[in-house]
C-alpha cells in the first residue's frame, strides 16, 4: 500500500505547484511531477513480486510473469510528456522574449 | 477486392500522411501547401460521407490494426456515432481549409499552418475511429499538443500567454485522463473498450468505476470547457488565428471533450442516474454562467468563445437527460452548433481581415461594405439564437422538449433562458458590428476575397437547410443511428465482440 501512497503524494505535490508557483518553469517542472507520479502508477500497477519478464522460448516456462502492458504504456506516455515539456519550453522562452519575466503575476494581459 | 472496413483507417492515415508531405515539400511553395490541405480535406470529406452510407448498409463496421483480434489488438470502430462525428469534424475542416487560403496569407509560414491543421484532424478523427481506450488517449495528445502550437501560432504576447495558459491546463486535464485509464487497466486488465464494458459488465459497478467516471469527467470536462473547468477557453480561441479558432471551438471541444466522455460513460461505463444528474447540472450551469459572461464582452471573439461555453452546455443537457429524445436533440445541436460557431468565427476573422479590429465599439455599419459578411453571420447569429426556420432552432426545441418530458421543468426553463440571453448578446454584435452608420474610417474596406466567401456561404447554406435533418426519413440514416449507438449502453461490447 505505501508505494501507492508515495505516489498519490507526489501526483499532488505537482498539483500544489502547478497550482501555486508563480514561476513559468516551476509550473512546468510541476507538471512533469505529475507526469512522473503517473507513469510510476502504471509501473506500480504491474509489479509483482519476483515477477519474471514475459519471453517465450521453446524450452521454458514462466511461472511468475509480470504484465508487459504498462511498460509499453508507459513509454508511449514518457514520449508524450516529452513533447508536451518542449512545447512548454518553447513557449516560455518566447514569453521571456516577449514580456521579460517568467513571473505569472506580470503576465496578464488577458482578462474579461 | 478490398474489404469495405479498410476505410477506417484512412482517415487516419490520409491526414497524418499529408501533414508529412506538407512539412517535407511545402517550406518554399505555398501553393502547394494549400493544394494539399485542401486535398487532403476534400478526400476526407467525402470518404465521411461514404462512411454514413456504409454504416446504413452494415450497421458496425470493424478494423483490426495489424489482424490481431480483439482484446489483444486494437480495433477501429465505426458505428453510427462514429460516422456522424466524422460527417461533422471532416465537413468543417474542409470548409475551413477553405477559407485559410485566402486568410493565411498575412502568416509568413503557410506550411507550419498547414501541417498542425493536418496533424490535429488526425488526432481528431483517431479519437472518434478508435475502440481502445490507451490508442483513444494517444489520439487525445496528438491532437491537443498540435492546438497548442496552433494557439500560439501568432507568437505576440497575447497569443504566446493564452497558449502558456491553455497547455498547462490542458496537459492537467490529459493527466487526469490517464490516470482514469490507468485504474480502469487496473481493474479490468485490459485496454479494448468493447472488452472493458464486458469485464465491468461482469464485475458490477463498484467504487472504482465511480473514482475513474469523476476523473473522466474532470479530465474531458477541461477538453469540453465545461463550466467549472472552462478558464483557459475565453482567453485560447480568441488569440489562434481565426481559421483556428472556428476549428477549436466547431469541433476540438466536442471531439475530444464530449465525444470522448460520452463514449465512455455511456458504452463503457454505463450510464447511471446520479452520472446524469452530474451532467444535465454541468450542462445547465455551463450554459447559463457563459452565457451571462459573454454579454458584457465588447471583443467579438471573446463574445463568441464565451458563447461556445453556453453552448456546449446545452449540448451536454441534452445528452445529460438520457432519453431518447434528449440524446437526438443533443447530438444534433453538436452538428448545428459545429455549424454556426465555426461560421460566426469565420465572420469574425473576415471583419478581422478587412478593418484589422476585433473591438465591437470601433465598428458599425460594416454590412453596406461587406454585404456577404453581413449577411452570413446574421443567418449565423439568428441560428445561434435559435430563430425558427434555421438548425439552432429545432435542436433547441428538441432539447427543452426532452427536458419537459422527463419532467426536469427547471432545467426547460434554464435553457430557455439562456436562449434568450444569447438573442440579446447578439442583437449587440449586430447592432454594433454589421448594422447602423458606418465609420469615417471604414470608408475604404473592401469585402473579403472569394475563398472566404465561399466557405462562409456554404456554412451558411447548412444553418439554412441543417433544420431539415430532424425529418424522419433523413435522421433515419444520419441523427438516429449516432443516437441508437450512445443508447445501446455497454451493449456496445457484445455488438463489437460478437461481429470480429
Amino acid at each position: 500500500m505505501m508505494p501507492y501512497l508515495l505516489c498519490l503524494i507526489l501526483f499532488c505535490e505537482g498539483l500544489y505547484c502547478v497550482l501555486r508557483k508563480r514561476n513559468l518553469i516551476k509550473i512546468i517542472i510541476g507538471v512533469m511531477i505529475m507526469d512522473y507520479a503517473v507513469n510510476l502508477f502504471f509501473v506500480l500497477i504491474a509489479y509483482k513480486m519476483n515477477g519474471r519478464a514475459p519471453i517465450l522460448s521453446p524450452d521454458t516456462t514462466i511461472m511468475n510473469m509480470v504484465d508487459p502492458l504498462p511498460h509499453a504504456l508507459v513509454l508511449t506516455s514518457i514520449v508524450i510528456g516529452l513533447a508536451t515539456t518542449a512545447l512548454f519550453i518553447a513557449i516560455a522562452i518566447r514569453i521571456y522574449q516577449k514580456y521579460g519575466t517568467f513571473d505569472i503575476t506580470k503576465i496578464k494581459e488577458l482578462k474579461g | 477486392m478490398i474489404e469495405t472496413s479498410q476505410i477506417i483507417p484512412l482517415f487516419v492515415a490520409i491526414p497524418l500522411g499529408g501533414a508529412f508531405l506538407t512539412s517535407l515539400t511545402s517550406k518554399k511553395l505555398n501553393w502547394l501547401a494549400d493544394i494539399l490541405g485542401i486535398g487532403a480535406t476534400l478526400v476526407l470529406f467525402v470518404l465521411s460521407l461514404m462512411s454514413v452510407r456504409l454504416v446504413y448498409l452494415y450497421d458496425i463496421l470493424i478494423y483490426k490494426v495489424g489482424a490481431w483480434n480483439p482484446p489483444i489488438g486494437i480495433v477501429m470502430v465505426m458505428d453510427g456515432l462514429t460516422s456522424f462525428m466524422l460527417v461533422t469534424v471532416n465537413l468543417v475542416a474542409f470548409l475551413i481549409a477553405c477559407y485559410s487560403i485566402n486568410y493565411m496569407e498575412k502568416f509568413t509560414s503557410k506550411w507550419s499552418f498547414y501541417t498542425l491543421f493536418l496533424l490535429m484532424l488526425a488526432g481528431m478523427n483517431g479519437v472518434i475511429v478508435t475502440g481502445d481506450l490507451f490508442n483513444l488517449f494517444v489520439f487525445l495528445e496528438i491532437a491537443a499538443i498540435s492546438s497548442y502550437a496552433l494557439v500560439a501560432f501568432g507568437t505576440e504576447k497575447h497569443e504566446l500567454e493564452a497558449a502558456f495558459k491553455y497547455a498547462i491546463m490542458g496537459s492537467v486535464g490529459s493527466l487526469f485522463i490517464l490516470l482514469g485509464i490507468a485504474f480502469l487497466y487496473a481493474y479490468t486488465s485490459t485496454l479494448n473498450m468493447a472488452d472493458m464494458a464486458r469485464v465491468i459488465k461482469e464485475q458490477g459497478a463498484s467504487n472504482v468505476t465511480i473514482l475513474v467516471t469523476v476523473l473522466f469527467l474532470m479530465g474531458f470536462g477541461f477538453k469540453a470547457a465545461l463550466v467549472p473547468f472552462h478558464a483557459w477557453l475565453p482567453d485560447a480561441h480568441p488569440s489562434a488565428p481565426a481559421p483556428i479558432s472556428a476549428m477549436l471551438s466547431g469541433v476540438l471541444i466536442k471531439s475530444l471533450g464530449i465525444y470522448a466522455l460520452c463514449r465512455i460513460i455511456f458504452n463503457v461505463i454505463g450510464m447511471t442516474t446520479p452520472i446524469s444528474n452530474i451532467l444535465m447540472f454541468l450542462g445547465a450551469l455551463s450554459m447559463v454562467v457563459g452565457v451571462f459572461l459573454a454579454i458584457g464582452q465588447w471583443d467579438f471573439k471573446r463574445l463568441l468563445a464565451y458563447h461556445s461555453i453556453s453552448q456546449i452546455g446545452y449540448v451536454v443537457l441534452g445528452i445529460g437527460i438520457g432519453t431518447p429524445l434528449g440524446i437526438l436533440g443533443g447530438l444534433f445541436h453538436l452538428f448545428n452548433h459545429s455549424v454556426f460557431k465555426s461560421l460566426l468565427f469565420l465572420n469574425s476573422g473576415a471583419v478581422e481581415y478587412s478593418t484589422g479590429t476585433r473591438d465591437l465599439k470601433e465598428m458599425g455599419g460594416l454590412a453596406s461594405k461587406m454585404p456577404m459578411t453581413g449577411s452570413t453571420s446574421f443567418i449565423a447569429s439568428m441560428s445561434i439564437a435559435g430563430i425558427p426556420p434555421f438548425n439552432g432552432f429545432w435542436s433547441k426545441l428538441i432539447i427543452i422538449i426532452a427536458a419537459v418530458q422527463a419532467s426536469h421543468y427547471w432545467y426547460a426553463f434554464w435553457a430557455v433562458l439562456a436562449s434568450i440571453l444569447t438573442l440579446a448578446s447578439f442583437m449587440k454584435v449586430m447592432k454594433y458590428a454589421f448594422l447602423g452608420k458606418l465609420g469615417e474610417k471604414w470608408n475604404r474596406i473592401k469585402e473579403v476575397p472569394g475563398f472566404m466567401q465561399l466557405s462562409m456561404l456554404l456554412l451558411a447554406l447548412i444553418c439554412v437547410v441543417g433544420g431539415l435533418l430532424v425529418l424522419p426519413s433523413v435522421s433515419e440514416v444520419f441523427l438516429r443511428k449516432a443516437s441508437d449507438a450512445l443508447l445501446q449502453g455497454v451493449d456496445y461490447a457484445t455488438t463489437i465482440l460478437s461481429n470480429v
